[in-house]
């Protein structure tokens, strides 16, 4: 196994308040890592230090061995680095099939290969074998901003893979989202997880959801990396138990 | 669905084939105001890719239109053929836009508005003051009007033949644009420029391209522009041009593709058709686009766009409604 991500040291301060205060960890190929913690322990802000969004204060991170820190959100997802947001970001003007385009087109050719190519970037078949795995098939020519809530979440899901990359960085997934629609996107997830060899890494507080899809668990407190194991081995680590999961 | 797709191709022909009959009978002044229709349209939709579809607001529209008209008064009035200007135009504004967008990588909406604002004045003093290649406030007259494969277009109605081919280009040029994944990337970075990002977009490039097309397309229309009015000065290049620009875009319906042909429209044949009102037409038409801005800020065509969106909604429920009440009534 090869370490896909690997994050040495990472820190990051906005003023006074250190959000992430030196947090390491690998994510080896087709690995799921759990992500959990109470809000406000730097989940977002590490993901955000590991995608480019912001600038770590010190530390480093690497993408299949190479040294990425500092580069753009664009240049990353180019290595195959993807993610989603926590809160939704589907472009609600534009239809299904036209966001799942939007989210693969700069995977094809180069600009000017997009200029005078063709519309859809050749991507058409792609996000419609897309649509049909996240079950959306009724919904592909609706504009994305007339989706219900979870169907959003879904397709946010779904455009964070039509690049296809090797490691997706997930915030949040299930938030908001109906039980029903909570299995379909585990199944999706673990389904591409297996198929395409993708190695994720997951932020969520549905204890159920991260317990039952991940195969590793890290759990984050202020700012800190406070453990790290399989399921159930968190499930059963006290200090976790007492700053996080509850009695 | 395919109805209306005939019915649209259907009005598209007859718009187009009367564009090309009517004016036949036009008089002079007729068909430079037709003209000058034209060439505001491509302007208007070089904006409207930068604006409209990128949304990067820009003031300095009308400097580029000055840029193209200065670029080919001076080439023509040389004895260089006014293709030759339209290339030199064209790479000149597509440079300068492309620097003008630097800015917009670190500066957004008004404070955008202000550096581009700030360049609008740098040209028109330049276009004012560089006497010895602009002529100054004398400007530069007798620009010749360009022969088309050896044909003639002195008089005015093949000048406008030339306008409406031109325009009838550039509208093709820029479908064409906006429906490739470039026209997709450009509304990303409108809507969300950081999740734009995060999908691989290179927000960057496509803020820059998005103001270098704009501004060649302004310098398009400039260079027809000048063979046009067949004179240069600094004055119809102050400001007030990007103003109107902005104004045409906004009203006709910024990130429309018919947008600025309306909003051209309005603008230009407008104050024509409310000649009678003597001075109160810039009161009416000020009125006018404020009730407009009010209603419907997306301009003209998000009425129209607004009003489809809710009959295909209501379709929508309605056809629902029959399928839930099918399978309440069966047995």
């Amino acid at each position: 196994m090869t370490a896909v991500l690997e994050v040495s040291n990472i820190r990051k301060s906005f003023g006074g308040i250190t959000a992430v205060n030196g947090v390491s960890f690998d994510v080896q190929e087709g690995e799921i890592l759990g992500l959990i913690g109470p809000n406000g322990c730097g989940k977002s802000t590490l993901f955000n230090c590991i995608l480019g969004q912001l600038t770590p204060s010190a530390g480093e991170v690497k993408v299949d061995g190479k040294v990425v820190t500092g580069m753009r959100p664009s240049e990353l997802n180019g290595l195959g680095v993807s993610r989603t947001f926590q809160l939704l970001q589907v472009f609600p003007k534009l239809s299904v099939r036209e966001n799942l385009i939007l989210a693969g087109q700069e995977h094809q050719g180069n600009m000017l290969s997009r200029l005078l190519g063709p519309s859809d970037a050749g991507l058409t078949e792609a996000a419609n074998q897309m649509i049909g795995f996240f079950k959306l098939d009724h919904l592909a020519d609706e504009p994305a901003g007339g989706l219900s809530y979870g169907q959003q979440k879904l397709l946010d899901a779904a455009m964070a893979f039509m690049g296809g990359p090797r490691l997706v960085l997930l915030d949040e997934p299930a938030g908001g989202v109906n039980l029903t629609m909570l299995a379909d996107l585990k199944d999706r997830l673990a389904a591409i997880n297996r198929e395409k060899r993708a190695t994720f890494v997951v932020i969520e507080h549905n204890m159920e959801f991260v317990m039952s899809l991940c195969t590793r668990v890290m759990v984050m407190a202020e700012g800190k990396v406070l453990a790290v194991g399989r399921p159930d081995e968190i499930r059963a680590n006290p200090a976790v138990i007492e700053a996080y999961l509850g009695h | 669905m395919t109805a209306a797709k005939t019915l649209k191709i259907g009005f598209g022909i007859v718009v187009i084939a009367a564009l090309i009959i009517v004016p036949m009978n036009f008089n002079r002044y007729g068909l430079f105001i037709l003209s000058q229709w034209a060439v505001m349209t491509i302007a208007a939709m070089g904006l409207n890719l930068t604006l409209g579809y990128a949304g990067q607001v820009s003031l300095a529209q009308g400097a580029f239109v000055g840029i193209g008209a200065y670029t080919a008064a001076i080439m023509t009035s040389s004895g260089l053929p006014l293709i030759g200007a339209l290339g030199v135009a064209i790479v000149l504004c597509f440079a300068i836009g492309w620097i003008l967008g630097y800015p917009a990588l670190r500066v957004q909406h008004h404070y955008l508005a202000f550096v581009t604002l700030a360049f609008s004045t740098l040209a028109f003093l330049v276009f004012r003051n560089e006497d010895w290649l602009t002529k100054g406030i004398y400007g530069i007259s007798n620009i010749p009007r360009p022969e088309i494969f050896g044909y003639p277009t002195r008089r005015p109605l093949p000048f406008y033949y030339v306008c409406l081919g031109s325009l009838g280009i550039v509208s093709l040029a820029v479908w064409w644009l906006i429906r490739s994944p470039w026209g997709r990337a450009f509304i990303a970075l409108r809507e969300n420029p950081v999740r734009a990002l995060s999908l691989g977009i290179d927000t960057r490039r496509y803020t820059l391209m998005a103001f270098a097309i704009g501004s060649a397309l302004g310098g398009v229309a400039g260079t027809l522009y000048a063979p046009l009015t067949q004179y240069v000065d600094p004055v119809p290049f102050h400001l007030s041009l990007s103003l109107d620009l902005l104004m045409m875009v906004i009203v006709g319906g910024s990130g429309f593709f018919f947008g600025p042909f309306l909003g051209a429209m309005i603008a230009v044949l407008l104050p024509e058709w409310l000649r009678f009102t003597q001075g109160y037409y810039l009161m009416l038409y000020a009125i006018a686009v404020i009730l407009l801005l009010i209603y419907s800020p997306t301009g003209i065509l998000g009425i129209l766009d607004r009003y489809i969106s809710e009959r295909r909604t209501k379709a929508a429920s309605a056809l629902r409604a029959v399928a839930k009440a099918k399978l309440e009534t069966a047995p």
